[in-house]
Parts: structure tokens; C-alpha cells; sequence
């Protein structure tokens, strides 16, 4: 068994409003920050993986996502391993 | 006289009022606390509003693990009677027990207000005492309410007429269809964001959401709620 650290991003669906990303934008436009387009807002986990391989790290917490850290309904994820 | 379990997380706020509601529309309620695997042989469940678990992660997100849900979904999988107010409304939906998920209010901005509602489904176990396309003022108190489904689901939905009350006039926070509240396939677990149990009795301004309690006391499906009120009067005594 080795230690991984995976991360992962958890993001609004592309289809959905995400208002947290559009207020972000907003401000950033107000600062004077005009090249910004669309803004999108959504999460990003470091969790701590016991596993014997990458790909098994990575498999465990595509499970975890499927079960809790995403909502299938509205958000997509991404993980990536990064050994620990 | 129906048992009427209360569920009560940590970082419920609304419980007890939800059990004030259903005692004066005559139910014997009690609490049972998220630990507890044991409903006591409920006839219906209520999951109230609150912040479960803090709204960590998402709303509902992590009281849909707690120990007590099992007991919740075994309940519902049987066709007993669930319905869940704000916060119970997201911890259902992220259950599985109704389709769809809460999402941010369109507007970013925190909602605690009254609103104009429309019944459009009166066959559950909580609005059967309604007359259908009765319009109602309920309050709001959230800031993840905006109810989403896919298109497809949001089709489904219509068809079998699974949306219970949608909001009129104005949509507070931007749901699709401007659904304010659903029910399952099965029609006996429902979901609701606004609160029927901060508008059941004239003190506290209207009680345009007594009757969600009193229908489980109904025993005639099409008796209206006048009648009702008149054959024992329970949640004027309130």
C-alpha cells in the first residue's frame, strides 16, 4: 500500500447557471478586469488515498464522487493522482 | 390519530415548529434524532428545515448518510407517507427518494419571505385536504432552492403530474418550471421549499399551510378543508 493524494474538481454542469461564477465575473468586470469572459465556480478536494496502485487511487475516488462528493444531477468531476 | 415522526439532525431548525404544526392538525408527533434507526411505527415521516451537517459539501449532502435515513427509505420504499420541508426537501433529492437537486437561488441572495403558491397536485398523503389550482402564501427561508431537473426529467414530471405546488407570480429562485414542490412516482414522498409549519395558524399571519398537516389526519380524501375545520376545529386552538 502506498499513500496517494488525489485531487479532485467538482465542477457545475456546463448547462446549469452557476450564479456564484457569473457574480465572480461581475466583480472582476467592476475591478476593471475586462478580458474576462465566463467565470465558472465549483470545488476543490485534496483527499488522502491508502492504495497499492494510481489506478486504484484514482478508481476509489471516482467512487467516492459518484456517491458523495458529486451531485450527478448538477456537477461533473475530474480527478487526478498525484502520488503522496 | 396518525404517528408522525419528526426527524431531527444536528443543525435542524425548523423542528420543532414542524412538530407543533402536525400536533395541532391532531397527530401524535414526536422527534427521532438522526442516530436512531427506529421510527417507532410511524405512519408518516417529516425531514424539516434547517442546515443538516451545516450544509457542508451540499445541502443535504451529508444527512443523506446519516443512520436514520435507512429507516427513512425503507419507510418510503414501502409506500409510507415522507415529506420533506426545505432542507428535508434537498436531503430527499439528494437521497434519490424524488428526482432532481437544489441548487444556488439564481439570484445568489439568502430568501426568507412570503410567496404566492399554486396546488397542482392534490393526491399525496399531505395535500389531499386542497383544492387543486388553490393558491396559497407560504414562507420561504432558504438560499439553495432552486429546484433542477434535466429536460427530460422535467418532461416526466409534467406529465404524471409529479409537480405538487409551483410558484405564481414570481419565481423566487429561479426554478425550473417554477416548481416550489414535488412528489415521487409513487406519489408518497414529497418535497417542499417553502414552510407550511410558519403559516398554520392566523397569529402567525395566515394558515395557508395547515391543511399540509391535516390531510394525514383526513380520512375522507375528498372532504374539504372547511368541513374539516369544522368537524374539530384542532389547529384553530392553536
Amino acid at each position: 500500500m502506498s499513500a496517494f493524494t488525489v485531487e479532485i474538481r467538482v465542477m457545475p454542469r456546463a448547462a446549469l447557471l452557476d450564479p456564484q461564477g457569473q457574480a465572480v465575473q461581475h466583480a472582476l468586470h467592476a475591478l476593471g478586469f475586462k478580458e474576462v469572459g465566463t467565470v465558472r465556480a465549483g470545488k476543490h478536494l485534496l483527499v488522502e488515498v491508502q492504495a497499492a496502485t494510481r489506478e486504484e487511487a484514482a478508481a476509489r475516488a471516482r467512487t467516492m464522487c459518484d456517491r458523495l462528493l458529486a451531485n450527478p444531477v448538477t456537477e461533473d468531476y475530474h480527478v487526478a493522482v498525484e502520488t503522496g | 390519530m396518525r404517528r408522525v415522526a419528526v426527524v431531527v439532525f444536528p443543525g435542524s431548525n425548523c423542528d420543532a415548529d414542524t412538530l407543533d404544526a402536525a400536533r395541532a392538525a391532531g397527530s401524535e408527533a414526536y422527534y427521532v434524532w438522526h442516530r436512531d434507526t427506529d421510527l417507532q411505527q410511524a405512519d408518516a415521516v417529516i425531514l424539516p428545515g434547517g442546515f443538516s451537517y451545516g450544509d457542508y459539501l451540499r445541502s443535504g449532502a451529508i444527512a443523506r448518510f446519516s443512520p436514520v435515513l435507512q429507516a427513512v427509505t425503507a419507510h418510503a420504499r414501502a409506500g409510507g407517507a415522507v415529506l420533506g420541508i426545505c432542507n428535508g426537501f434537498q436531503i430527499l433529492c439528494e437521497a434519490g427518494l424524488l428526482p432532481g437537486a437544489l441548487m444556488r437561488n439564481a439570484r445568489l441572495k439568502f430568501l426568507s419571505r412570503p410567496v404566492r403558491v399554486r396546488v397542482d397536485a392534490t393526491d399525496t398523503p399531505f395535500t389531499r385536504t386542497y383544492r387543486r389550482g388553490e393558491e396559497l402564501t407560504l414562507p420561504i427561508a432558504h438560499g439553495d432552492g432552486r429546484y433542477v431537473v434535466d429536460a427530460q426529467t422535467a418532461a416526466l414530471l409534467e406529465a404524471d403530474a409529479q409537480v405538487v405546488w409551483r410558484y405564481v407570480g414570481d419565481n423566487p429562485n429561479g426554478s425550473t418550471n417554477d416548481i416550489a414542490g414535488v412528489c415521487s412516482t409513487g406519489r408518497n414522498v414529497v418535497g417542499i421549499m417553502p414552510h407550511p409549519e410558519r403559516r398554520n395558524a392566523p397569529v402567525l399571519g395566515g394558515q395557508d399551510g395547515a391543511r399540509v398537516f391535516l390531510s394525514l389526519e383526513a380520512r375522507n380524501a375528498t372532504q374539504h378543508a372547511g368541513d374539516l375545520r369544522a368537524d374539530d376545529g384542532r389547529h384553530l386552538r392553536v
